[in-house]
């Protein structure tokens, strides 16, 4: 497989008035696989937001580098190509629609890049359509949902037509149906457009729907796999202050009692049948 | 006090010839009728010039009862002008002499000319934006003004400043609003008291709102490089201005009214 973006050891610290300079990252070494659905959990200040600036250089890094499809980010020169590669969509989706109207909205990224207005058009309706919001492309933001506005700023980002799409804790802010309509609509770009995704969440049933798991604390990646297999480990991880899936967490309890119930039941389904089996021996 | 309720701009949404027409026809066209304003001397030019006004008032379907709404704040203009018309224009024919005020006919002419023609003026730019929708107005002085670029006078700023600016309106409303509420919860008093107690009041409201107002800005600058904003080199824009043969023939229509008010006046009419 192709890495779309690879870190090497990359280093961050920001400098405070008082002569201070925390750590941020703390040589995080990361390759996301093209076509992946990688998500990154953490605990707040674990560093994931600001790692997520660096995949399409708005922070530039303090030490080591950062590379999108083989291009350093430092490299200013190919600043709106790393850009266009690699989209962003941040938590608050009010800070993030610069347009009076949706489709214009939409079409502010290829507007920037000098795409001819016929093409606009085109990738304006494609985009609107992939998350499902082309009947509303004439209405005002402001008037919609939580859920609908993140969807438009979603679309805004696909209408550059990125390889790779990063998400700052994206439902963060939404209602739990405004949520699912934003996982639905990541999922489905990932499986059907083959876009790549990394979302960056506290959620931990976002962070088990991904392909892959990477959970960061303190400025470092201190896990890194299949969600199935990481969430196995739960002491580890309620000792960097995260939980587990609800599903998790009630095996580790029954584990905990005596039983033996399997970690790795991640989903609704597998965990229902797994108490089956500890029920029907 | 639902803030949410305040309409953003006047504009109204239709499909009149006004409406359809490109914006910067009408920026233009309503120059072209201020000029002609100021051209008119006569009672003929004048009367020529509002029949103008209100054949557009009624192609554009506005209702005249926003006309008249939109005049009312500029009531106390209109009676400034017409009383230091009324007193202080020099003349011969002397109606009224009391004390040191006097009153001409020249006077009372000045001031009746200059009430009818701020009317006029501020009705015809009403009409511009009631029948013109606040990112198309931007969009229409963004491209009039584009010579300017070679000045090296910003315009795409400008521009790009203004339509950011309404788009963040009803959202920073929306924000006072929460923010009211959230002051109200805690004892806060925006109704009563003098004006100062509640100028002060409004302190505990500004704050928060200013602060919230710079982070979004941060946030915003930040989405927008991420969608590769850089300046409006080599931008290119989803929907196209056009003129089409509506926009030629109002252009012609607009210039001849200009051409037909000067020749009146050198008739001194």
């Amino acid at each position: 497989m192709i890495d779309i973006i690879k870190t090497q050891d990359l280093h961050f610290s920001y400098s405070t008035p008082d002569g201070a300079s925390p750590v941020v990252l703390d040589g995080v070494d990361l390759n996301i696989e093209k076509g992946s659905f990688v998500a990154v959990l953490g605990h707040n200040g674990s560093g994931k937001s600001t790692l997520a600036k660096h995949l399409n250089a708005i922070l530039l890094p303090s030490g080591g580098k950062v590379y999108v499809n083989g291009v350093d980010t430092a490299d200013e020169a190919k600043l709106l190509d790393i850009r266009r590669t690699v989209g962003m969509v941040f938590q608050n989706p009010d800070n993030q629609i610069v347009a009076n109207v949706v489709e214009e909205d939409v079409a502010f990224a290829p507007e920037n890049l000098g795409v001819p207005p016929e093409e606009i058009r085109r990738r304006v309706d494609d985009a609107l359509k992939a998350v499902g919001m082309y009947e509303f492309r004439e209405h005002a933001p402001h008037l919609l949902s939580g859920g609908q506005k993140q969807r438009i700023a979603i679309a805004g980002v696909i209408a550059m037509q990125p390889e790779c799409i990063v998400l700052d804790e994206p439902t963060a802010m939404l209602d739990p149906i405004g949520r699912s309509d934003v996982m639905r609509t990541i999922k489905q770009l990932n499986r059907e457009k083959g876009v790549t995704v990394v979302i960056i969440t506290h959620h931990m049933d976002e962070a088990a729907q991904a392909d892959r798991l990477v959970v960061m604390a303190k400025g470092k990646v201190v896990a890194d796999g299949n969600p199935k297999e990481v969430f196995q480990d739960v002491e580890g991880l309620k000792a960097i202050g995260l939980t587990v899936p609800d599903t998790t967490e009630l095996m580790y309890q029954l584990n905990q009692c005596g039983l033996d119930a399997p970690l790795d039941a991640l989903s609704d389904e597998e965990c229902a049948q797994a108490l089956m089996k500890l029920l029907n021996p | 006090m639902a803030l949410k309720d305040i309409t953003l701009g006047q504009y109204f949404p239709g499909s009149s010839p006004l409406h359809r027409m490109d914006p910067r026809t009408k920026i233009m066209g309503i120059c072209l009728y201020i000029v002609a304003l100021f051209l008119a001397k006569s009672m003929v030019s004048y009367g020529f010039l509002f029949a103008v006004l209100a054949l557009l008032v009624r192609i554009s379907k506005v209702p005249l009862k926003s006309i008249v709404r939109g005049l009312k704040p500029v009531v106390f203009i209109l009676v400034f002008t017409a009383v230091l018309n009324i007193f202080y224009t020099p003349g011969t024919h002397i109606l009224v002499k009391f004390w040191v005020l006097t009153i001409t006919l020249e006077g009372v002419r000045t001031a009746f000319f200059m009430v009818i023609r701020i009317m006029m003026l501020i009705t015809g730019t009403f009409l511009l934006t009631y029948t013109t929708s606040p990112i198309l107005l931007t969009d229409g002085i963004e491209s009039l003004l584009s010579p300017l670029k070679k000045l090296r006078v910003p315009i795409h700023e400008l521009a790009m400043m203004m339509s950011i600016a309404l788009r963040f309106i009803p959202t920073l409303i929306e924000e006072t609003d929460k923010i009211m509420s959230a002051q109200r919860a805690r004892g806060a008093n925006f109704e009563t008291g003098n004006l100062i107690q509640r100028a002060k009041a409004l302190i505990p409201l500004l704050v928060p709102l200013f602060i919230s107002a710079f982070r979004r800005a941060d946030e915003l600058a930040v989405a927008m490089e991420c969608r590769c904003y850089h300046g409006g080199e080599g931008r290119t824009r989803l929907r196209q201005l056009k003129y089409h043969k509506l926009d030629w023939l109002t252009l012609t229509l607009a210039l001849s009214m200009c051409v037909i008010v000067f020749v009146l006046g050198k008739f001194g009419l």
